[in-house]
């Protein structure tokens, strides 16, 4: 059979056209999704015009116009200037490490070289030895930190040494009289807490040696130093501080539960600029004549006790979606309390509020600004400080100063962002969507 | 109880400084080796960072004054920046030895806070800015003009006594912050700008057009600022007074930072005894006799500190006005070194 013959019988496909000109390339591309209805169309239109009539006139005063150079107002108060990049060029030092003196300002630079050569191997999943990079930076790091920043030599006296060991003393025999009182084995219990207190001790020994760096008091630290110290110690307090709590709010024993919910709703209650207002004005009036704590050590026990709390209630928030049949499922493969909280439920109700999490800690690094109120100058504080500066008044200065500080804000929380963002998705078996 | 033991070291180690606030301040400054000075959180010309971020103005100086009578170094000087609020408590807690951060002097403060005023370093007061175009030279000419100001303040109340004590009209154009007050003031939206005189002077560097706007001579309150002590210590409030006493006199007597050397030759008794070479006048304050030699070294005379930090030559431009001598026609009046 001449199958060739029968006309209606396509032997070959039929050629394939190019799809019409209006639904490919751009033009397609703006019709569907610029131009799709008469309503949209206007909305198009009406987007662009604003956009026409904000941007350029931003980019000139930004880049254009703005003054780059100079030594003073004068190269900024020209008429038709721009932003006075010229004043943040100025005032860049200040801007980061606040009044740190110059000649010791490495030993910051070395102080964040440190951070980040721990947080970078932490946060990329495909970098081993993920258990030693974790107790470099919660070990190593602050201690490394704190020496480096403020120069370390801290004045212990012989009289505290004497107390440590007493009370060292005292606890250990404590520890062997309740064991003994519960026929317990003596050993373990007793190697624990002496190693913990000979760790604490090498501790003190460490910040009390000295290393020949001169002391840098905290009044002198400022600009994007102090915002990073108060953010990162507030977020690593308030991570662990606020499970506990969380835990202990949801926890079976009265007095556990009890203590919880007031810590949390005492902190939640109270705004931080009060935590803080009180910390500097109130109480130095309680405290003995003429004994004045250190007010950014003030500062950041207010920001942790604050942040926790926060952070207590979103922990508790995923701790209460996952469902019981996981908690009886832990109980029913006889994992103690603790082995059940670590290997079973908290694992899935972190992940599940990553992101209140992160939001929490964006939070919290904005809300360091506040310590503006104790005198204490964090990146924005140092910024507007400078403004009072009469070399450099001028009409422009404040703006390009405000922008300066919230382009620097933006990077540190868009970077958070987009790495809880990251997180999620890896960790999101289960309950992806 | 290792919770307890972090939060002592950890307050050792960010600076418990334990101080005893005793009566002998002077003793206590010169163990420590340097002055703890209460100061601004940034106001311009009194305390504000230069670009390599040291502290300048006229309170800063004033400190520095101090500082360098006990050290012969004006840099033995620590500087606490203290908000509004907070200033008092650290000056009565002792975290501070001397408060000069363009504090008012009331009956209120003196009398009621455990607190000294030892002098006055600045004459304050609510003054008028206007537009050099509206042609005006005095506050009385003010008669129907639209007034920009600050709602809730004193300079408001201020305002309407001046104008209804002398039978003039105005229109308020009021105001929750500062910020807004001076985009409304640049806006044109009203003829004359009032708050306190130095913070006018400061607000014009923030115009577009500095050189448009003109500060009026009439000053309508009294805001005497100056350095606070404690009270009880009668020796350091001496001490801190006088520091200031020996800065006027010397412009009074023609010392400078530059000539105070050859002052020390001077046949005139005044400039001996305030220079140390006649009497012992350092030593009543705890000090030694060269005490004013050091602040005029190393600090200058008031008419220079003045010049320096918020004079006609900086960008501030404030006249001397009510800041120049009695002798000059002002207030600034020091009793005499005998």
């Amino acid at each position: 059979m001449d199958t060739g013959s029968v006309a209606y019988v396509r032997t070959e496909d039929a050629p394939q056209y190019a799809p019409p000109s209006t639904k490919t390339g751009a033009v397609g591309w703006m019709r569907d999704n610029l131009f799709d209805s008469v309503a949209n169309s206007i909305l198009t239109i009406v987007g662009i015009a604003i956009l026409a009539l904000i941007v350029p006139p931003v980019i000139n005063w930004l880049f254009i116009d703005a003054v780059y150079t100079g030594d003073s107002r004068d190269a900024c108060v020209v008429e038709g200037a721009g932003a006075c990049w010229a004043f943040v060029n100025a005032k860049f030092g200040q801007f980061m490490y606040g009044r740190y003196p110059f000649e010791e300002r490495w030993r910051v630079d070395l102080t964040g070289i440190l951070l980040i050569a721990g947080l970078v191997p932490a946060a990329i999943p495909q970098v081993p030895f993920k258990r030693e990079t974790v107790l470099y930076l919660i070990v190593v790091f602050p201690i490394a930190g704190f020496v480096l920043l403020t120069g370390g030599n801290v004045d212990i006296s012989a009289g505290f040494w004497v107390s440590y060991a007493t009370l060292s003393g005292g606890l250990l025999a404590i520890v062997a009289a309740v064991c003994i009182n519960a026929k317990l084995p003596l050993a373990r219990p007793l190697i624990g807490v002496g190693l913990g207190v000979a760790a604490v001790a090498l501790v003190f020994a460490i910040a009390a040696f000295d290393f020949g760096l001169v002391y840098v008091e905290t009044q002198l630290w400022g600009g994007l130093l102090v915002t990073l110290v108060v953010a990162i110690v507030g977020i690593v307090a308030s991570f662990p501080v606020g499970i506990v709590l969380a835990l202990g709010r949801r926890s079976h024993l009265p007095a556990v539960r009890l203590i919880s919910v007031i810590f949390i709703e005492f902190w939640r209650g109270v705004p931080l600029i009060t935590v803080l207002f009180m910390s500097s004005v109130m109480l130095p009036l309680f405290l003995p004549d003429g004994v004045n704590f250190d007010k950014l050590l003030r500062a950041l026990i207010g920001v942790a006790l604050f942040a926790s709390a926060y952070m207590a209630e979103v922990v508790r928030g995923g701790l209460q979606a996952i469902s019981k049949g996981q908690y009886e499922a832990a109980d029913a493969m006889g994992l103690s309390y603790s082995q059940g909280m670590r290997l079973i439920i908290l694992p899935q109700a972190l992940k599940l509020v990553i992101p209140g999490i992160v939001n929490t800690f964006i939070g919290l690094f904005k809300d360091t600004s506040l310590v503006l109120i104790i005198g204490l100058f964090d990146l924005l504080g140092i910024v507007t400080l400078n403004f009072s500066d009469a070399n450099w008044a001028s009409p422009n200065t404040p703006a390009t100063g405000f922008i300066f500080a919230a382009f620097v804000f933006w990077i540190f929380c868009f970077g958070m962002s987009r790495y809880s963002m990251y997180m999620e998705r890896r960790l999101h078996r289960g309950h992806a969507r | 109880m290792t919770k307890k033991f972090l939060t002592i070291a950890l307050g050792a180690a960010l600076g418990l400084s334990a101080t005893a606030a005793s009566a002998a301040t002077l003793d206590d400054v010169k163990a420590k080796g340097f002055l703890q000075c209460g100061s601004n959180t940034g106001l311009a010309g009194f305390a504000a960072p230069n670009d390599a971020g040291e502290w300048t103005g006229l309170d800063v100086d004033t400190c520095r004054a101090v500082a360098a009578a006990i050290f012969d170094d004006p840099e033995a000087v620590k500087f606490t920046p203290l908000t509004a609020k907070e200033r008092f408590t650290a000056l009565q807690t002792g975290e501070v030895d001397v408060l000069v951060r363009n504090t008012t002097w009331t009956m209120t403060r003196d009398t009621t806070l455990g607190l000294n005023f030892t002098g006055v370093n600045y004459y304050d007061g609510q003054g008028f800015m206007v537009r050099k175009s509206l042609d005006v030279t005095s506050a009385l000419e003010l008669s129907g003009a639209s007034v920009c100001v600050q709602t809730g303040t004193t300079t408001e109340l201020n305002l309407t006594d001046y104008f209804k004590a002398n039978g003039m009209e105005y229109q308020p154009v009021v105001f929750e912050k500062l910020e807004e007050v001076n985009a409304a003031y640049d806006a044109n939206r009203c003829d004359v700008y009032t708050t306190d005189a130095s913070g006018l002077y400061s607000i014009r560097l923030q115009l577009t057009n500095p050189g448009d706007h003109v500060v009026l001579p009439e000053i309508i309150s009294k805001e005497p600022l100056g350095p606070v002590v404690r009270q009880g210590d009668d020796q350091w409030f001496n001490l801190v007074k006088w520091t200031l006493f020996a800065m006027v006199n010397a412009e009074e007597l023609g010392v400078t930072s530059a000539n105070v050397e050859e002052m020390k030759g001077s046949d005139n008794p005044s400039i001996k005894r305030l220079l140390g070479v006649d009497g012992k006048f350092g030593e009543s304050i705890g000090l030694s006799n060269d005490w004013a030699v050091r602040i005029i070294k190393h600090v200058g005379n008031y008419g220079e500190m003045f010049n320096k930090n918020v004079g006609p030559d900086t960008p501030l431009g404030i006249e001397r006005g009510v800041n120049a001598l009695w002798s000059k026609g002002g207030l600034q009046y020091a009793p005499p070194i005998r």
